[in-house]
């Protein structure tokens, strides 16, 4: 059978499972709604499933992309309920097609972010935060292959917006996803490095949409 | 989720071991059951999911519509500190609630040096220690698994212990709890009301005087508390409870697959081997129960493993027409079939052969002892032939590796056996350069030794201890006698075993030793990343108790051991006549060949021992 795909979310205490640790868990969870993942060819042969884009521990999804082949023909619907009945709790198949775009093509990936503070009203730092934001450059200091790295991340962001919740500070942006990818967590990051004053005690990040390199939504 | 934990987990190491919504996790209203148990296991997440026995209770005791029971692991180092600085107590995975709001916290103790990890745990979930500063019935402390066959060490700190098997036991101790709590007993009503039923020992019904060399004068029950509690089991396997849908961690743990149980206790017999003798009777289950279970599990589970669970697989009378039965399921479906614990001869490589067709991993013997004469006096059945026949078999089978299994420090051992250590492992490099088809992947051969532990409930239960420094002269007459390249050696540490040495035969005193190390940071010192060996010392040292009093002491066959009211259903007098015959080197033939008449039988009601 073709290949398939799964967007999935990803929420509740299933944002610490890791990568690794959920490509194994996918795994099991089709086997136990009774299908049969197809395997690689070849001498050390392993199941043909991949995620993209993995998300970093502690951040949800509502927006995840899984590729996959069967050994069987499969109704999409049939398979979605069945497969749902099998998560460990917080993951759930919103929809199952054939995959047409390769996964690589997202560019943006639009986030939620949540910005706690513990000593101060949200509304407070929300014009402060902004402007930081609206910045020209953002640099920052970047952990890379090849040890710390100064990177402009705002370049990264497509568009950001604030507004302020009674218990938090909410962020709605647009971040590269590839080429390069920027991790959002380097959102509140930046302000850590550069503004301190401006950081949030906890931010918590949750990925909403998958996008084209024209901003149409990516399936 | 707790506010608190979702700052914390983000940051330390494998955080989804703290946040249960597994697979197959038992969710229950807590207003609409009359009892929270907190089932805790004093070791890491990913020990205590690998374990069936905290699989099989927790599923029976669910099975109380009035029970509510949840899982609690002990925290990694960093997200001990974690918890600690953000004043989180230990809770429990399903509901995420404290522990201290549970009725009852229940501990699985496999080994001894988890008792420590006990403590900590009690500690970090706001509960006294000791059950003296506990008046209440709730929440009460109990203790079950194979560390409690001598609970002495522990018994200042849990109010009751388990004995033997749980799956009809702690129901009805449950359920006994549930009555009381709702008619509003004192503690100590609960307590000996509980103490008539078989297998609960409460240990502060229980009084112990001692003489003035440190032997125990006296170990005085109550009035009207059995003298000798009889451990309980259960006798029908098949009918046993076993969960074809256990949880399925999101997480990597230690075994992560399908265990079946094959059958409970061991034919064998050897002298050394504490659990040869404490799960008896022999009960097997039948393997047509077996592969329906295993079966069910795979598909409840998606697992891509079952692994054969017994204290030695060979003697499993069926094994054949059990692998046939799931390899027919599982072939096709690319589901592996692990069989551990196989004796080392012929009929293994066949099995083995069958199961492991492409991949061919180490052949494993646990031999134990150097010489013939050393093996005959442990009651350890394998002979030089044996061992060299297997290999030849495998070796011309393509296998090139092999692990040698031993210990050192064995009643009787002479440096004559050491050596003889070495000259088996030169005979199988020669037997290898006789058989090997393919001699350019060359052949490795692993020697392992331990320090022998002398374990309460088995032959050796009297022996002493080597001292470290007696392992180490040992351990290094080993190497200097191994000689060739492709052997290698490996042994384990001393310190860890005498510590264990001293916990299992120890008496209530060394609870005072338990709290010290623990009060001083000892948890999780089953792990060498935690273990201390100078905080056990200082702990002895300032509680004014001799270690090798019970570690390297040859206690006189006349004393009162700690453990006396422990009946686990081997009578001592047929342990005292294995240690005499070990000292004469004297074979006692395994229980297919002649039942000893060991004494497990009478626990038996409808049923033979399959012996
Ligand atoms: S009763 Fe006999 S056969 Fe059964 S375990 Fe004891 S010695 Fe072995």
């Amino acid at each position: 059978m073709d290949k398939l795909r799964m967007r999935f979310s990803k929420t509740g205490r299933a944002v610490y499972i890791s990568h690794l640790d959920l490509m194994h868990t996918m795994q099991r969870a089709i086997a136990r709604a009774g299908y049969s993942l197809k395997y690689s060819e070849g001498y050390n042969p392993h199941p043909q499933i991949s995620i993209a884009l993995p998300l970093s521990v502690g951040m949800s999804s509502i927006c995840e992309i899984m590729d996959f082949r069967l050994n069987e023909e499969i109704d999409t619907r049939i398979f979605r309920d069945k497969v749902n009945g099998c998560f460990p709790e917080g993951i759930l198949a919103t929809e199952v097609y054939p995959a047409e775009r390769k996964s690589s093509l997202i560019k943006w990936l639009e986030i939620e972010g949540t910005f706690e503070y513990d000593e101060r009203r949200p509304e407070e730092v929300l014009d402060s935060v902004a402007a930081f934001f609206d910045q020209e450059r953002i640099v920052v200091d970047k952990k890379s292959k090849r040890g710390m790295t100064e990177t402009d991340i705002r370049p990264m962001i497509r568009s950001i917006a604030f507004s302020s919740r009674e218990d938090a500070l909410m962020v709605h942006a647009l971040i590269s996803a590839a080429d390069p990818t920027l991790n959002p967590e380097l959102l509140s990051g930046a302000l850590r490095q550069l503004k301190p004053e401006l950081a949030p005690d906890f931010a918590s990040y949750c990925r909403i949409e998958t996008l084209l390199s024209d901003g149409e939504i990516f399936r | 989720m707790d506010k608190r934990l979702t700052r914390i987990l983000p940051r330390v190491q494998k955080p989804s071991r703290y946040t249960g919504g597994e697979y197959n996790q038992i969710l229950k209203n807590k207003n609409e059951v009359d009892l929270r148990v907190a089932f805790c296991f004093p070791d890491t997440y990913e020990i205590g999911m690998s374990n069936l026995g905290m699989s099989i209770l927790y599923q029976t005791m669910n099975s109380l519509d009035s029970v509510w029971c949840e899982r609690v692991f002990a925290p990694w180092g960093d997200m001990y500190e974690e918890m600690k600085k953000a004043g989180i107590p230990l809770y429990a995975l399903e509901s995420g609630d404290p522990v201290s709001e549970f009725d009852t916290v229940m501990f699985s103790i496999g080994y001894e040096m988890a008792y420590t990890t006990v403590l900590d745990m009690l500690d970090m979930a706001g509960i006294p220690l000791r059950s003296e500063n506990r008046p209440d019935l709730l929440p009460l402390v109990c203790a079950g698994g194979s560390a409690c066959v001598n609970a002495e060490p522990m018994a200042p700190f849990i109010d009751l212990f388990f004995l033997g098997e749980g799956e009809e036991l702690d129901n009805e101790v449950l359920l006994l709890l549930r009555k009381a709590k709702m008619e509003g007993w004192s503690k100590k009503e609960f307590l000996r009301q509980a103490a008539m039923i078989q297998g609960v020992y409460v240990p502060s019904l229980y009084d112990v005087s001692y003489n003035g060399n440190g032997t125990i004068r006296a170990i005085t029950p109550e009035t009207g508390v059995p003298a000798k509690v009889k451990k309980r089991i259960v006798e029908d396997l098949d009918a046993a409870p076993y969960p074809t849908d256990p949880i399925v961690p999101s997480t990597e743990v230690v075994h992560d697959r399908v265990s079946l149980e094959l059958f409970r206790g061991c034919v064998r017999g050897c002298r050394f081997c504490q659990a040869g003798y404490i799960y008896r009777p022999i009960r097997s289950k039948k393997p047509q129960t077996l592969i329906r279970q295993g079966i069910e599990a795979v598909q409840n589970t998606g697992h891509e493993e079952i692994s054969l669970l017994s204290l030695s697989t060979s003697d499993y009378r069926p094994l054949s027409e059990l692998c046939d039965g799931l390899l027919d399921y599982c072939e096709s479906r690319s589901v592996g079939l692990a069989l551990p614990s196989l004796r080392a001869d012929n009929f293994s490589v066949e099995i083995m052969e069958k199961i492991q067709k492409v991949r061919k991993s180490g052949l494993t013997f646990a031999v134990e002892g150097g010489s013939q004469r050393l093996r005959d006096a442990i009651n350890k059945n394998v002979t030089e032939e044996d061992v060299l026949n297997t290999c030849a078999l495998a070796f011309s089978g393509g296998w090139n590796s092999v692990k040698l299994y031993y210990m050192l420090g064995l009643p009787t051992e002479t440096d004559e056996d050491i050596v003889g250590i070495a000259e088996m492992s030169e005979k199988i490099l020669h037997c290898w350069r006789m058989n090997a088809k393919n001699k350019s992947r060359g052949v490795r051969i692993t020697v392992s030794t331990s320090c022998f532990i002398p374990k309460p409930h088995s032959p050796f239960q009297w022996e002493a201890q080597v001292s470290a420094e007696e392992y180490l002269r040992r351990v290094n007459l080993l190497r200097s006698s191994i000689k060739a390249r492709n052997v290698v050696y490996n042994w384990h540490d001393a310190e860890t075993s005498v510590i264990e040495a001293a916990l299992s035969r120890g008496d209530r005193r060394l609870a005072d030793v338990l709290e010290e190390v623990f009060r001083n940071g000892g948890r999780l010192e089953a792990w060498t990343d935690y273990f201390r060996y100078e905080r056990w010392m200082d702990a002895f040292a300032r509680c004014g108790l001799d270690i090798s009093f019970y570690a390297s002491r040859e206690r006189n066959v006349t004393e009162i051991l700690p453990w006396d009211m422990i009946d686990m259903g081997v009578r001592k007098s047929l342990l005292l006549r294995e240690k005499e015959k070990a000292y004469r080197s004297e074979l006692t033939p395994d229980c297919r060949k002649a039942c000893s008449a060991c004494g497990a039988a009478s626990l038996l009601k409808g049923i033979q021992c399959d012996g």
